[in-house]
């Protein structure tokens, strides 16, 4: 604590690589709920409104992977890296809450 | 200011602070960048946790065929409901522990984790009793 790794430091804590690393496995955690809720969405029967909420669930994995993608690419300069801002942070909340709506909507199919 | 308006108020103000960044960024003094990664993985982390929520959801939904109607969509709403507010609880805790930091201020504590474990646990428990009995369809 008392010497902050940055610009160049040593970081014996690897800290931008593991949070590069957590940001990883969310996408990996997103990818099995999308290919979940495709799963869901194609045993309901393509309906129009099944398809519909399968397409809402779909946005929301990408967003939650271009957000994790150019966050990923913010944590890797040489450096102190960029710290997480709250737009990244609401942005990917929100990309989870529309699998969520997405989701309820193949649920109620 | 009574015990039981705080919490409202206190949600009001964060929620206010998760589209102005600028007021996060002006408190206080700029910790460490080692403990905003640790903040940021802690994020990530319930961010896991809130997809795992909603992926169960859609289990129910999926590998329960056999279960009445009501039974399965309600866990499921239930499951993907608790995901939301296991997302949003995620995106307000950074938001305060990162403002803690910032003015020096002890980390706020929070009765979430023990409320989620138990929910978890009934949820499970109703599962299996659901599972055992069979009210099937």
């Amino acid at each position: 604590m008392t010497t902050p790794a940055g610009a160049g430091g040593r970081d014996p804590g690897l800290q931008p690589e593991r949070t590069r690393l957590a940001w990883r496995r969310t996408t990996l955690a997103a990818t099995v709920v999308a290919v979940l809720a495709g799963k869901a969405g194609l045993a309901g029967g393509a309906s129009g409104g099944v398809l519909a909420a399968g397409v809402v669930c779909c946005a929301g994995w990408a967003g939650v992977l271009v957000v994790a993608h150019r966050r990923i690419r913010g944590l890797a300069g040489v450096g102190e890296p960029e710290r997480l801002s709250l737009r990244f942070a609401v942005g990917v909340v929100v990309c989870v809450l529309v699998t969520v709506g997405g989701g309820v909507g193949v649920v109620l199919r | 200011m009574t015990g039981r308006v705080a919490p409202v108020i206190d949600f009001v103000r964060n929620v206010r602070l998760w589209f102005s960044p600028a007021e996060v960024r002006d408190d206080g003094e700029t910790p460490d960048y080692r403990f905003s990664l640790a903040n940021e993985r802690t994020f990530l982390a319930w961010l896991r946790t809130a997809l795992a929520l909603i992926g169960g959801g859609f289990a129910v939904d999926q590998f329960l065929p056999d279960l009445r109607w009501g039974w399965r969509v309600g866990l499921a709403l239930a499951l993907l409901a608790s995901g939301a507010l296991c997302a949003l609880r995620a995106v307000n805790h950074w938001v305060r522990c990162e403002r803690a930091m910032r003015r020096g201020e002890d980390l706020p504590v929070s009765r979430f984790p023990a409320l989620l474990g138990v929910v978890v646990a009934g949820v499970a428990v109703v599962m299996v009793v659901v599972v055992l009995v069979g009210w099937e369809a």
